[in-house]
């Protein structure tokens, strides 16, 4: 019996990432390539193999030079199940990073108070010293847990080994529970598998692809967005439930312009009208799920008729929407989705999408979800990490039992003293995250900040939570450092391998050399015990059957899957890793800690007269507020709009172009005015923007004072008791056409 | 409600938020050239016609201005351009199917001929004038005796310059503004209406005044036929003339046009030359120095809402 | 020969991956951009309809540019791609007034550019940068003549228009809808 349960133990796949040993994992077989298209090779006189750090998809590529040996142009690696030889326009603007003279250029640290953002530069030794120093410090007095890793970067898995080298278990990405945690818990529960990133939707070949909220296109998910546009060459069908006319949208069959805040109820009367009318699939459900009675009773009364009422969805289209995907099943996919927080009820609503899923069984069949496979690439020899004596659990005891990743939000609250707590954070090491337009209110992250005895930031942009930090160390960009080998889960299990197309500019170091230094200055050098990264690197691809000298010629190498086949065979028996085994249309896991075990539609609060819902989101050019200073990516688009619906912006009399300022229902203004795009494309209770733009360090040239951010606009926090995740949709927006009176603090 | 956006920030230098390439110095020089060729077709004509001493300032006294305007309009033309070393390159082929190619190409055959005209009519302004070098002596006596042949040349190659400074315009169909094969003699009309003007201004005889305010008059009379029925073929084609026409007819360049080029340049001065004749005195210059404001102010105006009127967003 | 490209607007999502695939291969200044990417919305919430269109030089088979250009530096080369040779162009910025599509613009050096659909690619066999970097695969490239080649494929199968072909120009960018 094929169990998915054993795997997930020994893969660690997608739980936290556990050690694994070599051996069994050596077997593969290469695929035969198709030879390159044109000739490439004879255009250019050099490449080198890299792949993307601009967003998480890391999609693997080649980066170009032209004859002076500059950087020119980056493309796809055809061999990569990613990017399938296209990359995405941030991946292709990747040189602005590169080339950007605001970049960071070398050690800093803080010589005035936290905020005022005065530095003199200073050596690495100096700086690393300065760090060690402060550690050890903190170690003696508090104890080395009460240090916290934030990263969102390719270097945190260095800094991850350090901290765990130096005692503590507190490593968080805010990708977690500021993204996509909520899906995770609600299909570990389900399924006993989480979502993975990439996601495992096998969209190339669904045959009705439904999104809830979610907006690909603009969100640009490289290969989500290409499978998307393959599925409609073949006729896919595409539901989009959304209050915006997203691009998706407007390539969907059927568009739900849903009243924001109410999905669940759609979804349950989706489930009533596939469980009443027999449209699940039976023998599926009947094979591997657990809890049908108890959902069917659940939603007895959950009719269309019942969610029009909620969502101002006519029933029929509920009907007709429901038909279509029971039509297609088991080739649909109720997509997961991304970034899910968005009420606090996030987990049920995503548990609601997963039960949907199952009905239709779409999970582990061809057009809905396939069974991805990782390479496990063996970790460099190192002593035995010390068990740290207290964890960030234990600032929160009794709660998130579900949440098995750190909740950054968290740390964040538990750096702030409060009496039911023996001890505090007090050093933070941040590499590759903007915390202050990453955690929603800011204000409390700053309370945090001020709070901390030591602020580590490492970066390569001069980003706002730089200003704050009592050492910066400039990290250099992705085009000139190796760093680990990627291992993200797909199809075929896959490698791809990072290398410098060029020396590092400025004084700037990767994030391996950092974290080794610092390991050497804080006695943990044996963690580190490696001469050069490329020794490691070829010691671990050797071990793979590769080599360092391969991977630099190919980027990227694909092996066979060993473990279990892409779908679920037909007679196959199934075990899942929940309590009961199965498919937990029933949660008894959400039971046992005393939350529903079946969701439940629960009414959110609506915007009072004169505000507006802020809803926020993606371009298809920016990645978080990450790139609004890469001068490539800002010739695209250097600001966001405040997208309003022409009946709002007449009785407002707001102008299409004219600049205005956002104020939320706890009267936070935004500091800088944003440009009003007077659109069809949005709801009249809704106001759309782009996030990552309003940029508040002036070292950022490009960026500083372009457009308005959401992140100082959220300053609710729908806190999501399954798993902490923070909701960010419960905030309202009103208009004002001048800036606040006070000076706001950046 | 259509909305139409481009996405990708585009923002061209010259080319957005709307088409703003031409500046001032192709309004001068277009003026300067169609000034220049009203002069030299009146010098030609009225030599041909024989009537070379009873039009004097015609003949002998105007055309000697007209070499050194056509330098400054070449030098703003060579200003204007983006790729100045290379503007050689306009001498390297004849290109018949593009206006701008017969511009330079007859403004290569205008200059020299009214350098050569006012070169043999130089000692009717200083008359104590001396080449100085024999060869130069002998050329202006060969020239002299050949002054019906360059009058004829001069004649049709002015016209050709006339017209073409409209012709250049109203080639380019991407600007509906300037896509009227009408604009081609309405510029023609307005450099004679430009040169008479000037002569006028030089003319000591009344004799020649008048009948040069009665040529004026005769050409405005063309001129804002011409005009009426300009906007008569706009508003009666495609929307995107429509909207062209629109500029000028409510749109925000209605005012300059109607008020500098129409009434201040064309009805006004023929209002003056009217009294004139009616044997009113009148300041010449104030006439002439209206036609040529308004001749001035409708290249102006055509070249810099032309470049507004498009096809797309 | 007679290249051209067929764009579908119903995969195209406006990602604008076109523009900075340009921009790097062609060494295109930061500011200026050969291509762009245009967004219609059609009707009021919520009956909408909306459609992407990544534009360019049409490379027209009567285009007003090559006509109008003083000193020939604007030409048809292989395959009816409308080039600007660098060593002719004045500057005179006729063509420029000339084009309805607004596809060309004043390169800082002095000389007028636009789109080449990337001839330096095609005559090594490659597609156009755009084309090659599209993640939707939106873009067809190739040769009207060839009745195989991608661009010809697809245009005998769908649906497709151009823009403003009553302004006369004849261009060769295809929009399938």
């Amino acid at each position: 019996m094929t169990s998915r349960r054993d795997f997930i133990r020994i893969s660690g796949l997608g739980v936290g990432g556990l050690a694994v040993s070599a051996t069994g994992y050596g077997l593969y077989r290469d695929l035969a390539k198709s030879p390159l298209k044109g000739s490439e090779l004879s255009v250019d006189t050099t490449r080198t193999p890299t792949y993307c750090e601009i967003c998480f998809w890391k999609c693997a590529g080649w980066v170009y030079k032209n004859e002076e040996g500059k950087i020119w142009k980056i493309i796809g690696n055809d061999e990569d199940q990613h990017s399938n030889g296209r990359f995405c326009p941030r991946g292709t603007g990747g040189p602005g990073m590169y080339f950007d003279e605001d970049r960071l250029k070398t050690p800093l640290i803080r010589t005035e108070a936290r905020g005022k953002q005065v530095f003199r530069e200073a050596s690495w030794d100096e700086a690393l010293d300065f760090i060690a120093e402060k550690m050890k410090g903190i170690a003696e007095e508090h104890g080395p847990e009460c240090t916290a890793l934030l990263t969102h970067g390719s270097g945190g898995k260095y800094f991850g080994d350090l901290i765990k080298a130096f005692g503590s278990g507190s490593i968080a990405a805010p990708s977690y529970a500021q993204c996509r945690g909520p899906r995770e818990v609600a299909y570990y529960t389900t399924f006993g598998e989480g979502v993975g990133s990439p996601e495992r939707t096998d969209i190339r070949d669904t045959k009705c692809l439904v999104l809830i909220g979610s907006h690909l296109g603009e969100n640009m998910h490289n290969g989500q967005v290409q499978e998307m546009s393959d599925a409609i060459d073949k006729g896919a069908v595409i539901i989009t439930v959304d209050p915006r006319f997203s691009i998706a949208a407007s390539k969907s069959k059927y568009w739900l312009p849903i009243k924001p805040a109410t999905d669940l109820a759609l979804l349950l009367a989706w489930i009533h009208v596939i469980i009443e009318e027999e449209w699940y699939d039976k023998e599926y459900v009947a094979k591997y799920t657990f809890g049908f009675e108890q959902l069917k009773d659940h939603v007895k009364q959950m009719t269309p008729e019942w969610a029009y009422g909620i969502t101002t969805l006519a029933p029929d289209l509920i009907r007709k929407s429901a038909k279509e995907m029971a039509n297609a099943a088991p080739a649909v996919i109720i997509h997961p989705g991304r970034h899910v927080t968005w009420y606090g009820d996030d987990t049920q609503r995503s548990r609601a999408m997963a039960i949907l899923n199952a009905l239709l069984g779409s999970w582990g069949r061809r057009g809905g979800f396939y069974n991805p496979e990782t390479v496990a690439v063996p970790s460099w020899p190192h002593p035995p990490f010390p068990e740290p004596k207290r964890t960030w659990r234990d600032a929160f005891p009794g709660q998130y039992n579900l949440a098995y990743e750190t909740i950054a939000s968290g740390i964040c609250d538990a750096t702030i003293p409060a009496l039911s707590r023996a001890c505090n954070f007090k050093a933070w090491i941040v590499n590759g995250t903007n915390l202050l337009k990453t955690i929603p209110n800011s204000k409390k992250v700053l309370e945090a900040i001020h709070e901390l005895e030591l602020l580590v930031v490492i970066d390569t942009m001069p980003m706002e939570i730089t200003g704050w930090a009592d050492v910066v160390l400039p990290e250099c960009t992705y085009l000139e450092r190796y760093d680990t080998i990627r291992d993200s889960p797909h199809r075929k299990p896959a490698i791809a391998l990072r290398m410098p197309a060029t020396e590092p500019l400025y004084n700037t170091k990767p994030a391996y050399w950092i974290a080794k230094e610092l390991a050497n200055k804080m006695g943990l050098g044996e963690y580190f015990s490696w001469n050069t990264i490329e020794e490691m690197l070829d010691w671990q691809l050797k071990q793979l059957g590769s080599s360092l000298e391969e991977m630099q010629r190919i980027g990227v190498k694909t092996f066979e899957r060993s473990y279990d086949d892409l779908y679920f065979q037909p007679e196959q028996e199934m075990e899942f890793d929940t309590n009961t085994g199965k498919i937990e249309l029933y949660s008894t896991a959400l039971a046992a800690e005393g939350f529903d075990p079946l969701p439940k539609y629960t009414p959110h609060e609506e915007p009072p007269q004169g505000f507006y819902r802020l809803n926020y989101g993606r371009a298809p050019m920016h990645t978080f507020s990450r790139t609004a200073n890469n001068a490539l990516l800002k010739d695209l688009m250097e600001e966001n709009a405040a997208w309003i619906n022409p009946k709002v912006a007449g009785e407002w009399g707001i102008k299409n172009g004219q600049y205005i300022w956002l104020e939320n229902q706890d009267g936070v203004r935004s500091s800088f005015p944003i440009k009003a795009r007077v659109t069809e494309r949005i709801r009249w209770d809704s106001v759309f923007m782009v996030h990552g733009f309003g940029h508040t360090n002036k070292k950022l040239s490009r960026a500083y004072g372009k457009g308005a951010s959401d992140s100082e606009l959220i300053t609710k926090v729908l806190t999501d008791p399954i798993m902490g995740g923070t909701g960010m949709r419960g905030n309202f927006v009103t208009f004002k056409f001048e800036p606040k009176e006070e000076e706001a603090a950046s | 409600m259509r909305e139409e956006i481009i996405v990708s920030g585009r923002n061209n230098y010259l080319i957005d938020p709307h088409l703003h390439i031409w500046h001032w110095q192709i309004p001068l020089y277009l003026f300067l050239g169609g000034l220049a060729a009203g002069i030299l077709f009146f010098a030609a004509f009225f030599t041909l016609m024989g009537k070379e001493d009873k039009y004097k300032a015609a003949v002998k006294i105007a055309p000697h201005i007209v070499p050194w305007i056509l330098v400054i309009g070449l030098f703003a033309l060579l200003l204007d351009l983006k790729h100045k070393l290379y503007f050689w390159r306009l001498y390297t082929t004849i290109r018949l199917e593009s206006p701008m190619s017969w511009g330079a190409w007859v403004l290569m055959l205008v200059t020299p001929l009214s350098f050569i005209w006012s070169a043999i009519h130089i000692k009717e302004i200083f008359p104590k004038w001396n080449w100085k070098f024999k060869i130069l002596t002998d050329l202006e006596t060969f020239l002299i005796k050949q002054k019906t042949p360059i009058a004829w040349v001069m004649g049709i190659s002015s016209i050709i310059l006339g017209v073409y400074t409209g012709i250049l315009f109203s080639a380019f169909n991407a600007r509906p503004l300037w896509n009227t094969s009408i604009l081609g003699p309405l510029f023609l009309a307005s450099g004679l209406s430009a040169g008479a003007a000037v002569i006028m201004l030089f003319a000591t005889k009344h004799k020649e005044r008048t009948m040069f305010a009665r040529i004026d008059i005769g050409i405005i009379a063309v001129e804002l036929f011409l005009i009426i029925h300009m906007f008569m073929g706009f508003l009666a084609s495609t929307q995107v003339q429509i909207d062209a026409a629109g500029l000028f007819l409510g749109g925000p360049w209605t005012a300059p046009f109607w008020i500098f080029v129409v009434i201040l340049g064309m009805i006004v001065p023929v209002f003056l030359e009217v009294l004139e004749l009616r044997k009113f005195k009148i300041p010449v210059v104030i006439p002439a120095g209206l036609v040529l404001f308004g001749s001035l102010m409708l290249r102006f105006l055509i070249s810099y809402a032309g470049q507004e009127s498009r096809w797309l967003y | 020969m007679r290249y051209a490209m067929a764009i579908d607007t119903r995969k195209c999502v406006g990602c604008s991956d076109c523009v900075v695939a340009c921009q790097t291969e062609n060494n295109v200044p930061i500011g200026y951009c050969r291509d762009w990417v245009v967004e219609v919305t059609d009707g009021t919430y919520p009956q909408l309809e909306l459609e992407n269109r990544s534009e360019r030089c049409n490379h027209c088979a009567n285009s007003p540019c090559v006509r109008c250009c003083p000193t020939g530096a604007s030409h048809y080369a292989d395959g009816g791609i409308v080039l600007v040779a660098h060593n002719k162009c004045i500057g005179c910025g006729a063509c420029i007034t000339s084009c309805p599509y607004d596809a060309r613009y004043s390169h800082p050096d002095g000389y007028v550019d636009k789109c080449t659909f990337c001839i330096h690619r095609i005559k090594k066999g490659l597609e156009p940068a755009c084309v090659a970097a599209c993640p939707t695969k939106c873009m067809y490239f190739g040769d009207l003549d060839d009745p195989k080649s991608p661009v010809s494929e697809v245009l005998k199968v769908r649906k497709y228009k151009t823009l403003i072909p009553e302004a006369g120009t004849d261009p060769q960018l295809y929009f399938l809808i």
